[in-house]
């Protein structure tokens, strides 16, 4: 049972202060007075809205389709009626607004029709489609569409399937808590997960500071019997950030997946044991993903883990947890990676793992930022094995090319640099304004290359068309002139066959001109006749003067 | 403004570095006065009023918050660092001078604090050779500690020679240059009367003392193993080689590790991460080529002892090293993955 | 002597005739130079530097012909690029050309349009849509913002939306100092 475990470099152990969340068992909230259910919830498209203002919607309804194969589809997430579908401030540090389905629920909580899926005799795409469809997302924080991983590599042969129970983050226990109350669940995803990806082997990294969870997935791990063949619970050491995908993979299997590579490529793929859980309900009971266990802690009361709809307000979920007078600020996540939100009002979307009450107490204001001493701290704290200091060094001074040469992008935002910092430093944050800058460089290029090719393009259709129009003016004036030609042969002659030609060119102009009436005046108001009345005034008179000999000029 | 995650921090600060580094110099400054007088720790005094003072002044030029830097106790550690590599009966100016030099030239006028790309302790301690280099040679003999003598000497007129004399390296050295092979490494020895066991007399016992430090400044963290043991090995060794040909003509490696400032240097000096090399590849590296220029200028150069030329020479070298040095980021070591 | 200067004459004729060997053996095709300040420039097509689009003025630029500081939608920015490609001097962006506006887009107010096709033949990058006597409209992700649509128009119908923040395009804001806690203290 006890296998060879492997260390990733750096990491920190802050204090953990997940106790106080698991006393009590997983609570439900009373369903708010209305829900605010944003239609872009994961990584990729933004899905189209299904539902107008006034419609009936049912629990676990579709209203929002994904867009695109990277996107997910969204779900109303309880009984009611559409109220509106407009832009409402997002959980998202920005505080911009957002397309969203706002739901007044009826209080009856009345399911859509839903039967569970015979995935087992679906072909692989259609499977991926059910899930895509019932909005199954990673839960563990970066909401990538889980339809997209249920697929191997071309090139290697699947061999792991690891379920990330590590939840490393300080605060958060949604997941521990889910793996002790809920073990059946979260294994039946996992042997799903297992068929769908023909992996050998399962293994499920849980931190050895959650020996309930360890203890109550074992016991199920047995209970199961052959449904659970080849799943392995396997405690790893606690060490943040050891739930971050790519560090828990090196932890059990040893493998060091690359950015921007698939861990596919590798043999292995990872999902967060709440992800297995969803999709266990999605497969079997067709249920789509319309709720999620959120931790509420920080300068709370009684912090406790709750099931929650999303699209429920923050503020609504905090309340039976009783913030604290002081509290400053929510936090949506962690206190490592976590973002402060715009307002305690925005919804629980599915990237909400933990809503978490911060206060000057509790989070107090860094010190003074002080110069960076090359301690190379950092450095030693890096799980992605990158020089920090000088990532620091190059976004401060916008040396994004350097930044980019010293794998900016390989940083996972841990924040383990700037949580050892002895200067105080907010690494973190230039390495955030470095990438979105580069980000938005990127954009700028392509926009700016997409432009001069439309330009080139408009050139080249512009010289063509003009070429055109000159041969076929020159075959149209070949033409006149061979009838001219005959008739003048015809006729004896009796006329300047040029003269002939130039009244015929006239002909058409004027019959041209004739014909052309550009203006759809039509419709118009008197008030809009009198303004292109006037602006045809003006033309003329333009025209008049750009006519008129220059000696007359005033 | 609000800040962003991480919300959570370990309580470190530069302040905190900076005194457990000074905290780790008490037990060879402990051993310096047993030996030496308490002459040691007027230059201690000296040269920390002249920095604190040097860089408050000099930050207020620049506009910078005062108290926050001067308080960050970078300033001090410099300011003992010079006291302590200094002859302890250098005339006051001296110490006042070096000082300065180092607070305001080299490490204010680069940009202050992590900015400067030399190590201020040491350039002033190169400055002071140059200018003043009999004043910067002499040295009391051990078990000298007449205090009243010590402070005419650092505030009054110079006193006559027989209270100074040369360190043990200085005085190694000279010997077996002037007296043009004649003389071997164990007969100078044998015969001075400040060498002790194992460097000079009196010096070994400082240099345990810093050696003691030091070791607690690695158990703490400040700094790591990767400096002083590259430093000392790559010292140790060369000497060791050398010695190993000819023992007549060059000191046993232990004579180089417990002499001069070699265990100063090899946890204080060597280590200071502002002007050093910070990748563990580039700090071996950085190390190992201070503690072979430094054998170098001892037994071959004309100064007393080579380590403040030897970190100057690889500061120059820092930005090279850190950049072929860097190490694979996570998922890109070679003959990884499938 | 003589044999001084003949062997200073050798050299000369051997060095020049390996460089001007390797000017034709190396020699590149095209003017690389005109496509790198092309390439910094942000394509709008507007002509307000003077020329008539983006790569005119690249060319004036890599002739000597014309300052990097004549184009208003490059900005700041475009200009500290030009200055870093060709190693000169960043200055202020030049007043006569324009000055530089927030990114935005040309929308036609879609009632008051009457359909004249001027606005299309203006778009240097076939950003409009329409056929006359049909309402037009401007495909915003296409759009340059260089507004050479806006003066064709007879009815004044179109204008500069300067295009919204989206959570697609925000950015996280450079950090700020917090060096000086007490700034009217220290100073």
């Amino acid at each position: 049972m006890l296998r060879a475990l492997f260390k990733f470099n750096g990491g920190v152990k802050p204090q953990t202060h997940k106790l106080d969340s698991v006393r009590e068992s997983i609570g439900q909230i009373p369903l708010p007075a209305e829900l605010v259910i944003p239609l872009h919830q994961s990584i990729g498209g933004t899905p189209r809205p299904l539902v107008k203002a006034g419609e009936k919607v049912f629990k676990g309804q579709m209203i929002g389709a994904a867009d695109g194969n990277v996107s997910a589809a969204v779900h109303a997430s309880t009984s009611g009626t559409v109220k509106a579908v407009e832009m409402r401030t997002m959980a998202h540090s920005s505080g911009l607004g957002t397309l969203c389905v706002v739901i007044e629920p009826d209080g009856e909580e009345a399911w859509i029709e839903t039967r569970p899926v015979a995935w087992r005799s679906l072909p692989a795409g259609e499977v991926r489609d059910i899930l895509r469809d019932a909005g199954i997302v990673g839960l563990g924080g970066a909401v990538f569409p889980s339809h997209l991983k249920v697929q191997g590599s071309r090139s290697t042969k699947f061999k792991t399937l690891i379920i990330n129970g590590a939840e490393c983050e300080p605060f958060i226990t949604c997941d521990d808590m889910q793996m002790r109350e809920r073990p059946a669940g979260v294994l039946r995803g996992a042997a799903i997960l297992r068929d769908l990806l023909q992996a050998e082997e399962v293994l499920i990294g849980i931190e050895d500071n959650k020996p309930e969870a360890i203890a109550s997935m074992r016991a199920a791990v047995a209970n199961l019997g052959d449904t659970a063949r080849d799943i392995q619970i396997v405690p790893i050491p606690t060490r943040y950030p050891a739930g971050g995908a790519k560090q828990l993979i090196r932890v059990l299997t040893g493998i060091e997946v690359p950015h921007g590579r698939r861990s596919t490529d590798y043999g292995v793929q990872c999902f967060n044991s709440g992800t297995a859980y969803a999709i266990h309900e999605a497969l079997e009971f067709g249920r789509p993903l319309i709720s999620r266990i959120v931790t509420v802690a920080g300068n709370v009361e009684a912090p406790r883990n709750y099931e929650i709809l999303f699209g429920t307000p923050m503020r609504h979920a905090i309340a039976p947890t009783r913030a604290k007078p002081d509290s400053d600020r929510v936090i949506m996540g962690g206190p490592m990676m976590g973002f402060a939100m715009p307002n305690p009002d925005v919804p629980v979307i599915k990237a909400t793992n933990c809503i978490l009450v911060g206060s000057p107490a509790l989070f107090p204001p860094p010190e003074p930022e002080m110069p960076c001493i090359r301690c190379g701290e950092c450095a030693k704290a890096c799980p992605a094995d990158l020089q920090p200091f000088e990532l620091y060094w190059f976004s401060r001074a916008k040396q994004f090319g350097k930044a980019q040469e010293y794998a900016l992008f390989d940083c996972i935002e841990c924040g383990c640099c700037a949580y050892v910092c002895p200067s105080h430093i907010p690494l973190v944050d230039y390495y955030r304004f470095a990438k979105s800058e580069i980000w938005d460089r990127e954009r700028e290029k392509a926009a700016a290359d997409a432009a001069r090719e439309r330009y080139e393009f408009r050139l080249a259709r512009e010289e063509r068309e003009k070429q055109e129009k000159a041969a076929k003016l020159a075959a149209k004036a070949a033409e006149t002139r061979a009838k001219l030609a005959a008739e003048a042969a015809a006729t004896a002659a009796e006329d300047d066959p040029k003269k002939a030609l130039i009244a015929a060119a006239l002909a058409r102009a004027q019959a041209q001109k004739a014909e052309i009436q550009p203006d759809n005046i039509e419709q118009l108001t008197p008030a809009q006749q009198a303004e292109v009345a006037e602006i045809e005034a003006r033309r003329a008179q333009i025209r008049e003067i750009a006519h008129t000999p220059p000696e007359n000029k005033p | 403004m609000a800040h962003n995650s991480p919300y959570l921090l370990k309580p470190a600060s530069v302040r905190s570095v900076m005194l457990r580094v000074a905290a780790a110099l008490l037990p060879g400054i402990a051993a310096y006065v047993y030996f030496f007088g308490a002459a040691i720790l007027v230059q201690l005094a000296l040269a920390s009023a002249t920095a604190l003072a040097g860089e408050a002044a000099i930050l207020a030029l620049r506009r910078k918050p005062v108290w926050l830097f001067v308080s960050d106790g970078s300033a001090l550690v410099t300011a003992w660092l010079i006291a302590l590599t200094f002859p302890p009966v250098v005339p006051w100016w001296l110490t006042v001078t070096a000082t300065l030099f180092a607070i305001v030239v080299v490490k204010q006028l680069y940009g202050g604090l992590g900015q400067n790309p030399f190590n201020p302790a040491m350039a002033a301690f190169a400055l002071m050779i140059v200018a003043y280099p009999l004043l910067m040679s002499q040295w009391p003999a051990a078990g000298f500690a007449d205090f009243h003598t010590q402070l005419g000497l650092i505030f009054g007129e110079r006193a006559l020679d027989g209270i100074t004399m040369a360190t043990p390296l200085d005085a190694l050295r000279t010997a077996l240059h002037s007296e043009e092979n004649r003389a071997t490494v164990a007969a100078v020895i044998a015969q001075g009367a400040s060498f002790g066991t194992l460097g000079g007399k009196g010096w070994e016992w400082i240099a345990a003392g810093y050696l003691l430090g030091g070791l607690w400044l690695l158990q703490q963290r400040i700094v790591t193993w990767h400096m002083p043991l590259a430093f000392l090995a790559a010292l140790g060794l060369i000497a060791g080689v050398f010695h190993l040909i000819n023992g007549d003509q060059f000191a046993t490696p232990l004579f180089h590790v417990f002499s001069g400032g070699a265990l100063l240097g090899a946890f204080f000096i060597v280590t200071d991460p502002v002007s050093g090399a910070t990748t563990p590849r580039g700090k071996l590296i950085f190390a190992a080529g201070i503690g072979l220029l430094t054998w170098v200028i001892r037994t071959w150069g004309a100064y007393p002892d080579g380590i403040a030329f030897a970190v100057l020479l690889m500061n120059i070298a820092v930005p090279l090293i850190d950049m072929h040095t860097q190490p694979p980021v996570f998922g890109h070591k070679k003959g990884d993955g499938a | 002597m003589i044999s001084a200067i003949l062997v200073m004459a050798l050299g000369a004729i051997v060095l020049g005739a390996a460089l001007g060997y390797a000017s034709i053996r190396f020699k590149v095709e095209g003017d690389p130079l005109v496509e790198k300040i092309d390439a910094v420039l942000p394509q709008t097509q507007c002509g307000q530097c003077g020329f008539p689009g983006c790569k005119p003025y690249a060319t004036a630029i890599a002739k000597g012909e014309a300052d990097i500081n004549q184009c208003p939608p490059g900005g700041e920015e475009g200009i500290r690029k030009l200055a870093e490609l060709l190693g000169r001097e960043v200055k202020p962006l030049s007043e006569e050309h324009g000055v530089e506006k927030p990114k935005s887009a040309a929308v036609i107010d879609e009632n008051l349009c009457i359909g004249c096709t001027l606005c299309i033949q203006a778009c240097p990058v076939d950003a409009i849509v329409g056929a006359a006597k049909q309402m037009h409209t401007v495909v915003e992700r296409l759009c340059t913002g260089c507004e050479l649509c806006l003066p064709p128009c007879p009815v004044n119908c179109i204008a500069m939306v300067p295009i919204a923040e989206s959570v697609d395009t925000w950015k996280w804001r450079y950090p700020v100092f917090r060096m000086m806690p007490k700034e009217g203290k220290a100073a």
